[in-house]
């Protein structure tokens, strides 16, 4: 259950962006899960839910991506979709794929700030690494 | 007000870029560190601690650090081969990363260490997304496991530079299908090499160590397909194969693997990472 430590991964990240930003409150964070980066949606937004408490994401929305795998042959010109689970070889020649285009992200791609809407606590972002 | 940043950040970038530093601080120091991953009960292990024994009959100076949930079993185990060893216990976290390591090494870690082997929390889902500054990361399996562990742990197996298969003693009551698991690694890893151990019988006794070592001076290391994400995607965390070495295969070398034959080869670009926060509108 990896999934929290991710979590405070990107809680930790945004902190820092809403410090800079000077945001006092987050609505959503947009993140992208690649099928291979071996991280499950559902414990990550529930590890998320957890962790977000007391900080400047109190209350805030995780919405993932789940990003398909996909792989490059170079000489076939060929790029497929790898499946779950990935076959790494290429369809057309059977040798292994040059590299890997998409598949493994578990990337921050946005993250929409709630501060001074009516009604919302406005908190302070937590200090210190996490 | 409203803002939407459209911030692009890898969220293991943190973990990343300690790994780098921790990579770079050991090999200043000499040390070269292996990472081996497996699920609990597939015989790390042992195989370290006949290892250790064999390395420190060579004069090969190398350590060993355990992570357990809970227990000093494996530091007392790993300690009879005469080798400094150090116990880490999680208290329950389900995995190393970078920081951790660093500050368990940090005034622990004997000068001159050439090799540090990091056996990881019996797991094959937490640890295969954290890079700990490793140059070998192996992925180990016994053979009771089933031949299709690899399929079912993709990512563990998908970026292991070296997969091991333990307790081949018991490959025949265990119906081990050799062929079967060495298929299935290719499908995930095409390329990797697949070495088959056996503490109990002997098979293999010091072949982990000589990739070890070789490693270490320098010599070419797999790179899996999985973490060959650069040229297309230059904000994708990777497992970041950062070598301080020259390897005498490039990346371009690209050689087959996707019949289960062992081919050891290839050099990897490291994993490029994160990109700043862009703009930001009222």
């Amino acid at each position: 259950m990896h999934e929290l430590s991710i979590a405070m991964a990107v809680i930790g990240q945004v902190e820092e962006a809403a410090r800079t930003a000077g945001a006092t409150a987050v609505h959503t964070v947009h993140l992208q899960v690649g099928e291979l980066a071996g991280v499950v949606p559902d414990a990550l937004e529930f590890g998320f839910g957890l962790a977000c408490a007391g900080t400047v994401l109190e209350g805030a929305r995780l919405v993932t991506e789940t990003v398909p795998g996909r792989a490059r042959c170079r000489p076939c010109a060929d790029e497929w979709a790898v499946g779950m689970p990935p076959d790494l070889c290429c369809p057309l020649c059977g040798t292994a794929a040059d590299e890997l285009l998409s598949g493994r992200e578990l990337q921050i791609t946005g993250v929409r700030f709630a501060d001074g809407t009516a009604g919302g606590p406005v908190l302070e972002p937590t200090g210190g690494e996490r | 007000m409203c803002r939407v940043v459209d911030l692009q950040q890898a969220v293991l970038a943190g973990n990343d870029l300690r790994a780098r530093q921790l990579r770079a601080d050991l090999a200043a120091r000499g040390t070269t560190v292996v990472n081996l991953l497996s699920s609990p009960g597939s015989g790390k292990t042992a195989l370290l601690e006949q290892e250790l024994a064999l390395a420190r009959e060579r004069g090969t100076r190398i350590a060993a650090l355990t992570a357990d949930l809970a227990t000093e079993n494996d530091a007392i185990r790993l300690a009879r081969s005469g080798a400094p060893v150090k116990q880490v216990l999680t208290d329950g976290l389900c995995h190393l990363e970078a920081g951790m390591l660093a500050r368990h090494l940090d005034g622990w870690l004997p000068d001159a260490t050439e090799l540090l082997f990091v056996e990881n929390v019996g797991n094959l889902v937490c640890p295969a997304s954290y890079d700990l500054g490793e140059t070998l990361r192996v992925v180990l399996a016994s053979v009771t496991e089933g031949e299709d562990k690899p399929l079912k742990y993709p990512t563990a197996f998908g970026l292991a530079n070296l997969v091991v298969v333990t307790k081949m003693d018991l490959a025949g009551p265990a119906a081990f299908d050799e062929a079967a698991f060495r298929s299935h690694v290719a499908q995930v890893n095409p390329g990797v090499e697949v070495l088959l151990t056996s503490v109990r019988g002997g098979l293999g006794a010091g072949e982990l160590l000589a990739r070890a070592t070789a490693a270490a001076a320098g010599g070419p290391v797999h790179t899996p397909v999985m973490s060959r994400t650069g040229t297309a995607q230059g904000h994708l965390h990777g497992h970041g194969h950062v070598h301080d070495h020259e390897h005498p295969y490039g990346h371009g070398a690209h050689l087959d693997g996707c019949d289960g034959a062992d081919h050891p080869h290839g050099h990897g670009q490291s994993a490029a990472d994160r990109l700043a926060a862009v703009t930001a509108e009222s």
